[in-house]
């Protein structure tokens, strides 16, 4: 297994999970009805916002900022955290991270633990590793409780449950929650009610919090969880002990730069103004939430996407999951296609660096799961350029692929042809008379790979003749 | 050849303006008639027009798939071949964008060739400074503005601007024309069940328009949404813009040919 297991385990490359996807209807209008309500919200709310280029730029410049002096930001990170009565610990990757927690939670004496969402810890399979661990992890957000309840997996990053519909969600609690009324409706209010007093209990009852963390304060040492359903804020203050698991690049200099990302995050996810809930701490408070505080930072594949270049401003990526929303590819396939917590452009992205392994096959196939059309850089509120990391991810994974493969010498035998004026139209020619084999101008069946395209595809054919044959034959003089 | 003049891309030229036309290796080979319509266009436009025959193809597939040291080679090519003329033209967003913004991120390429590329309908609305071109189609047509085209170069209303000025034509504005048709190069062959999801999505909104015609700025584009219009029989014709603009009441296009 790769060091950093961000994929998931027997998932199939992306082409492959994508096909079953794409078989399943009721998945492909889940996701169509879903993907452009938010989308048309999206466009709406960031169209109030005169200056929203100056404030993406605004994002993008301090993130750039933050990742260029990223060791010096944790330090000041971790001595404000400190100081104010929290614990600071390193994790290298998911297996320090996840004995770091069980090991915590076990000192509190906790056989359960509630979870404010938190991708870093989806990231690194926290669940799963507290329940060997013998600690269950409940998940406090309503979407995510969907997935944990239903044995699924994430498929959007703020909707995590975005591929079920409202019956479906009905199925999952009447089988999985035993609080559950027999004539439960699927109304969104009788759905979310039945959540609520599912979890009241687990809120009441919990001795530990783990959560994640939308920005950490590097001078104050303080961390922010934004949501929209005051769940989480149940989680931040009511258990005794609070663990935050945090990936490294989630941090901004001071609080004056909180001001741009609160901009830019609820319109980008949620559509919003604002979100409904903010939550923010600083170390611990005697006699006021919880009384012990653990921060960790977890690396994971970050420290080595921060050596890339151009890899790199993948870490700018705040989550917001605007590029997922207007993605054709991911509007089609779903999330689970790509295989990790992270899907869509960004996963396309950040799943292929954090893994760091070229032997994973479905992280390598992810590159090549778009048509770099562009519309995730259009809406990225850090101005991720997605396309160009993924152009340059694919010349990585090409790097690694040998120079004999049939694509390569495909590729590089037409490379050597278009070098060649005179072998182009020799072989625009040859095309020519093959051309008078189909009579009707295009073909509808062609051998492997071709066949990928006549599956659903006619095939022009080259015409009688190219254009340079006949700029010879008529114009010639006027050139060379 | 006369010496190069670098003009940066919104100076006007005068009359009589040398154009050097970048065909793009689709269309040279698959859609010649084109590459004809933007000399014929560019000419009654009072250009000149130049195709140094030792053009090829721009990179752009071995880029996009991740072959960079072929994309270089061919990239460098490129950048020699149209040394020395003022303005480079294609008929195409996605190579145009290729040109603008690849070609100076690659070793040794630079942003020269780049500071003189144009797509067609940049060229004539920002350079020309024309929108009525003089065309004449009659027919029921609707604009697919192809990914690159949108994004990359940013055409905006350009191509609409001469589509509307055409006579006789019966533009039908397209549903979801922002979507990409799901073609992407290589992904069509890699992702070809993605990819032709996409495509059906975009075909249904163009049978949606009752539109004779498909057009767009770019041939790529039209080959993959054409050649899913064609096997479905849906009797739907794709046609590069620069068609519908060179095609005049002396010297129509005949959309059944
Ligand atoms: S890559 Fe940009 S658009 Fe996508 S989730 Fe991250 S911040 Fe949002």
């Amino acid at each position: 297994m790769a060091r950093n297991p961000v994929t998931w385990m027997g998932v199939p490359t992306f082409p492959k999970a994508a096909q079953e996807a794409l078989g399943d209807s009721q998945l492909r209008s889940n996701l169509r009805h879903a993907t452009h309500t938010i989308r048309d919200k999206r466009a709406a709310a960031v169209g109030e916002v005169p200056d929203w280029e100056r404030l993406r730029r605004a994002g993008e410049a301090i993130k750039d900022e933050t990742l260029a002096h990223l060791d010096t930001y944790l330090q000041k990170l971790e001595a404000a955290v400190t100081s104010r009565g929290g614990v600071v610990h390193w994790a290298r990757d998911a297996a320090e991270a996840n004995a770091i927690v069980l090991k915590l939670a076990r000192a509190a004496g906790a056989d359960e633990v509630v979870k404010v969402k938190s991708m870093a810890t989806a990231e690194i399979g926290l669940n799963e590793a507290l329940e060997e661990g013998g600690v269950t992890a409940i998940e406090t957000d309503l979407a995510e409780l969907i997935v944990q309840l239903g044995n699924d997996r994430p498929s959007h990053i703020l909707v995590p449950a975005i591929h079920r519909n409202r019956s479906e969600v009905r199925e999952i609690f009447r089988n999985q929650m035993p609080e559950a009324p027999a004539d439960l409706s699927s109304e969104p209010k009788a759905l979310a009610e039945a959540a609520r007093r599912h979890l009241r209990k687990k809120f009441l009852s919990a001795k530990v919090a783990v959560s994640g963390a939308n920005f950490a304060v590097a001078d104050t040492g303080s961390i922010m969880v934004v949501e929209s359903e005051g769940n989480g804020r149940m989680c931040l203050t009511l258990p005794q002990t609070l663990i935050t698991v945090m990936g490294i690049e989630k941090l901004v200099p001071t609080s004056r730069d909180l001001e741009v990302f609160l901009q830019l995050l609820p319109r980008s996810s949620t559509a919003e103004r604002m979100n409904p809930y903010t939550s923010m701490w600083t170390g611990v408070t005697p006699g006021d939430g919880p009384q012990e505080f653990h921060l960790i930072l977890l690396d994971n594949g970050r420290t080595a996407t921060l050596s890339d270049p151009v890899g790199r401003q993948a870490l700018r990526c705040i989550r917001c999951s605007a590029c997922l929303n207007v993605c054709p590819v991911y509007e089609r396939t779903g999330g689970q296609s790509y295989g990790s917590v992270y899907p869509g452009p960004i996963g396309a992205i950040l799943t292929p660096q954090l893994v760091d392994d070229p032997h994973d096959k479905q992280a390598a196939s992810l590159p090549f799961a778009s048509s770099l059309c562009g519309a995730c850089f259009e809406v990225c509120p850090v101005r991720i350029d997605i396309p160009e990391v993924l152009t340059h991810l694919r010349a990585r994974a090409v790097a690694e692929k040998s120079k004999m493969s049939p694509e390569a010498l495909a590729m590089s035998a037409m490379a050597t042809m278009f070098a060649d004026p005179r072998k182009y139209a020799l072989a625009q020619r040859a095309g020519a008379a093959a051309a008078k084999l189909a009579p009707s101008g295009s073909v509808s069946r062609l051998p492997f790979p071709g066949s990928r395209w006549t599956a659903t595809r006619d095939m022009p054919m080259p015409a009688t003749e190219s254009f340079r044959t006949w700029w010879k034959t008529n114009r010639k003089d006027s050139d060379e | 050849m006369t010496t190069a003049q670098h003009e940066s891309p919104t100076s006007r030229p005068a009359a009589g303006m040398r154009v050097a036309l970048m065909a793009t290796c689709l269309t040279d080979t698959l859609y010649p008639h084109t590459a004809r319509a933007v000399v014929t266009l560019l000419e009654r436009l009072g250009c000149t027009v130049e195709f140094p025959l030792s053009q090829t193809c721009c990179g752009q597939m071995h880029f996009n798939t991740g072959y960079r040291d072929d994309a270089t080679r061919l990239a460098s090519r490129m950048n020699e071949v149209f040394d020395g003329y003022t303005a480079v033209v294609a008929p195409s967003g996605s190579c145009a964008a290729m040109v603008r913004d690849i070609y100076p991120k690659l070793p040794g390429v630079g942003e020269d060739l780049a500071h003189r590329m144009y797509e067609l309908s940049e060229f004539l609305v920002d350079v020309l400074g024309v929108t009525d071109v003089g065309a004449y189609f009659p027919h029921r047509v609707t604009y697919h503005p192809t990914c690159h085209s949108l994004r990359m170069l940013g055409v905006g209303e350009r191509p609409l601007q001469l589509l509307r000025a055409v006579r006789g034509i019966d533009l039908i504005e397209l549903p979801a024309a922002e979507s990409c048709c799901g073609f992407g190069g290589t992904f069509a062959v890699k992702n070809a069940e993605t990819s032709s999801a996409m495509l059906s999505d975009k075909m249904r909104c163009v049978l949606n328009t009752g539109a004779e015609v498909l057009t767009a700025g770019d041939n790529s584009c039209l080959m993959h949404i054409g050649g899913g219009l064609s096997r479905l029989r849906t009797g739907v014709h794709t046609l590069h813009l620069a068609d519908i603009l060179a095609s005049t009441e002396e010297d129509p296009w005949h959309v059944t040919q």
